[in-house]
C-alpha cells in the first residue's frame, strides 16, 4: 500500500513517527502551514516557521525516506491578531518556492472580520502565483463557516477543482460534494472523522476528488492513520485499486496541479508497482530532480 | 564569460525558453537587486534541474542561479547583505547555490569578508548538503583557524566526506589533528567505530597517531 499524507504536521511529530509511517508505506506528505499551540507575536516568527517547512523539515523526512512539500499562508486564527498583518506581505517571496504546492490552510475558526479579509487576499494570491488552495474548515459552527467558505471560493474566481476543503464530517461533506472543490477528511483518534465513519462516507459518495489524512500534529492524533483506513476500506471490500485511489492517486492530483510536486526520489519500483495517470503527470511536471537523495547525513 | 568555479552553461543544455528567461532574469538583476526576490527561486521551474554536462556535482538550477548572483551590480558589504538576506529566505536548493557562488563572488565582486555570517549560519545547521556547500574554498580562504578547525571536525561527525572540503593541505594545523584524535580516542573508548576521514589528517602528526595506536593496542 503506497500512502500519500495529504495533510500531516510533522514539524510537531518525532524521527520515529517518520520511521513508523515509512515502514506503515507513507511515501510522500504534504505539511500545511498552520498554528503551533503557542500563539506566535510577530511575523519574524513565521518566516522562521516558513524556513523550516522549507529547509530542515524535507531534509528530516528524506533521511526515512519520506518526500516532503507544503503549504505556505497565514492560519485563520493568528490571522485575528493585529501584530501578524505583516506575514501576508511575506507570503509571496514563500509562495514562489519550489516545495510549495498549495496556498494552506487558510479559512475561517471564529469567523471573524479580520479572516475574511486575510482568506480573501490569499485566495487572491493562489490565482497569482497559479497554487491550488487548502482550506480549513472550522471545529465550532463548522456547516455555517463551510458554507461561508464555499461562497468566498467561488466568489474568489479560483476554479473548485483546485480547492480542497478539509477536517469535513457527515454534515458538510454533501455541499462540499456539490460545490466541485475537493472533499479533505482528517481522521483523528477522537474528534473530527473516524476509520469507520470514513470507509461509511467513501461507500456513500465514492473515491472522487475524496483526500483522507491524519491531520496529525502536536495534540491527539495519529500519524498511522491513513494507513488504519486502507486497511479498513480492504476489510469493508473496496479493493487495492480503490484504496490507491483514495491514500495515492487523488492527493498526487490534487497538489499535481501546482506544477511542483517531485516525487522523482521515490524508488520506480515503488511508484510503478500501480502507476496510475495522474502520478505519472504529476512526477512529470516536477522533473527530475533528485535533491532528496543525494548527500543524506550519515548518523555520526 | 568564465569566472572561476562557476560553471559555464552550453547552450544546448537550456531549451530556448529557459535561455531566454536567463537572459531577460540577468538584464533585470543588473538593474535591480530586489528583482532576485522573486527570480532566484524560480530559477529551477525556468531552466530546469539536470545535472550540467562536464561540470560534475553542479545543478541547472544551481549555476542559473550562480548566473543570477554574478549579475547583481554590488560589491563588498553591499553584495553580501543581498546575499544573506537571499539565503536567509532561501530554501535548501537556494541556500546550496549561494554558497557555492561564493568564491566566484569573491573573484567578480569584491566579496572580501562580507560573506562570512552566510557561511557561519550553514555551519551551524544540521543539514549536512549545507555544511558541505559552506566547506568550499570561500571558507578555507576567510574562515579563521578556530572556526576552520571546528567545521572540520563537524563535517566529521555528520558525515560530510573530507575530500569534499576545500584547503585541508594547507590548513590542517597540529591543533585540528589534535581535535581528531581526541574524537578519535572517544569513539574507541565506547567501543564506536572511527569515521575512516580521521586518519588521513592524524597520519600527518606522528605522534598523535602513537597515541591512538597505542589505545587501540590496549582495547585489543
Amino acid at each position: 500500500m503506497r500512502i500519500f499524507d495529504p495533510h500531516i504536521h510533522m514539524t510537531s511529530r518525532t524521527t520515529d513517527d517518520y520511521e513508523r509511517m515509512r515502514a506503515a508505506g507513507v511515501l510522500a506528505v504534504v505539511e500545511p502551514a498552520f498554528w503551533l499551540g503557542q500563539p506566535r507575536t510577530s511575523p519574524a516568527s513565521f518566516a522562521d516557521y516558513f524556513d523550516g517547512l522549507l529547509g530542515w523539515e524535507p531534509y528530516r523526512a528524506a533521511q526515512f525516506g519520506v518526500v516532503h512539500h507544503c503549504t505556505i499562508a497565514l492560519n485563520p486564527k493568528e490571522a485575528n491578531d493585529p501584530r501578524l498583518q505583516g506575514v501576508l506581505d511575506l507570503l509571496p517571496r514563500y509562495l514562489a518556492k519550489d516545495r510549495v504546492v498549495a496556498v494552506g490552510e487558510v479559512g475561517y475558526d471564529e469567523i471573524t472580520p479580520a479572516e475574511d479579509e486575510a482568506l480573501t487576499r490569499q485566495l487572491a494570491l493562489a490565482v497569482e502565483h497559479g497554487l491550488p488552495v487548502l482550506v480549513h474548515t472550522p471545529h465550532r459552527d463548522k456547516a455555517a463557516g463551510t458554507r461561508r467558505t464555499i461562497d468566498v471560493v467561488r466568489e474568489s474566481g479560483l476554479p473548485p477543482e483546485r480547492v480542497l476543503i478539509d477536517h469535513l464530517n457527515e454534515m458538510t461533506v454533501g455541499m462540499v460534494a456539490d460545490s466541485g472543490c475537493w472533499m479533505g477528511f482528517s481522521v483523528y483518534p477522537d474528534t473530527k472523522m473516524d476509520v469507520d465513519r470514513m470507509v461509511t462516507i467513501l461507500g456513500e459518495h465514492g473515491l472522487d476528488r475524496v483526500l483522507v489524512n491524519s491531520a496529525a500534529d502536536w495534540g491527539r492524533s495519529d500519524p498511522l492513520k491513513t494507513r488504519a483506513v486502507g486497511d479498513a476500506m480492504l476489510a469493508a471490500g473496496f479493493s487495492e485499486a480503490d484504496v490507491d485511489t483514495v491514500l495515492w492517486a487523488n492527493p498526487v492530483a490534487f497538489y499535481g496541479q501546482s506544477g511542483r510536486l517531485d516525487l522523482s526520489s521515490i524508488p520506480a519500483e515503488l511508484t510503478t508497482a500501480h502507476v496510475t495517470t495522474a502520478a505519472t503527470a504529476a512526477v512529470a511536471a516536477g522533473g527530475d530532480y533528485a535533491g532528496n537523495t543525494v548527500l543524506r547525513g550519515s548518523p555520526a | 564569460m568564465t569566472t572561476s568555479n562557476v560553471p559555464e552553461i552550453p547552450l544546448t543544455v537550456l531549451t530556448d525558453e529557459g535561455s531566454r528567461w536567463l537572459e531577460t532574469a540577468m538584464e533585470r538583476v543588473r538593474a535591480d537587486a530586489g528583482a532576485l526576490t522573486a527570480l532566484f527561486p524560480a530559477a529551477g521551474r525556468a531552466c530546469g534541474r539536470g545535472p550540467v554536462p562536464g561540470e560534475p556535482g553542479w545543478t541547472l538550477d544551481e549555476a542559473v542561479r550562480a548566473r543570477l548572483l554574478l549579475a547583481l551590480p554590488q560589491t563588498g558589504a553591499e553584495l553580501g547583505e543581498t546575499l544573506f538576506e537571499l539565503y536567509a529566505h532561501g530554501d535548501a536548493a537556494e541556500r546550496l547555490a549561494v554558497l557555492r557562488s561564493l568564491p566566484a563572488l569573491e573573484d567578480g565582486g569584491g566579496l572580501g569578508d562580507a560573506g562570512l555570517p552566510l557561511v557561519r549560519d550553514a555551519l551551524r545547521t544540521n543539514d549536512a548538503r549545507l555544511v558541505q556547500a559552506a566547506m568550499g574554498p570561500y571558507a578555507a580562504d576567510h574562515l579563521s583557524d578556530h572556526a576552520y578547525r571546528q567545521a572540520v571536525l563537524k563535517c566529521v561527525f555528520i558525515g560530510v566526506p573530507l575530500a569534499a572540503v576545500a584547503g585541508l593541505d594547507r590548513r590542517s594545523d597540529e591543533e585540528l589533528a589534535r581535535m581528531m584524535a581526541d574524537f578519535a580516542e572517544e569513539r574507541l573508548l565506547a567501543g564506536r567505530e572511527v569515521p575512516p576521514d580521521v586518519w588521513p589528517v592524524l597520519e600527518l602528526h606522528p605522534t598523535l597517531l602513537t597515541r591512538i595506536h597505542a589505545l587501540i593496542g590496549e582495547e585489543r
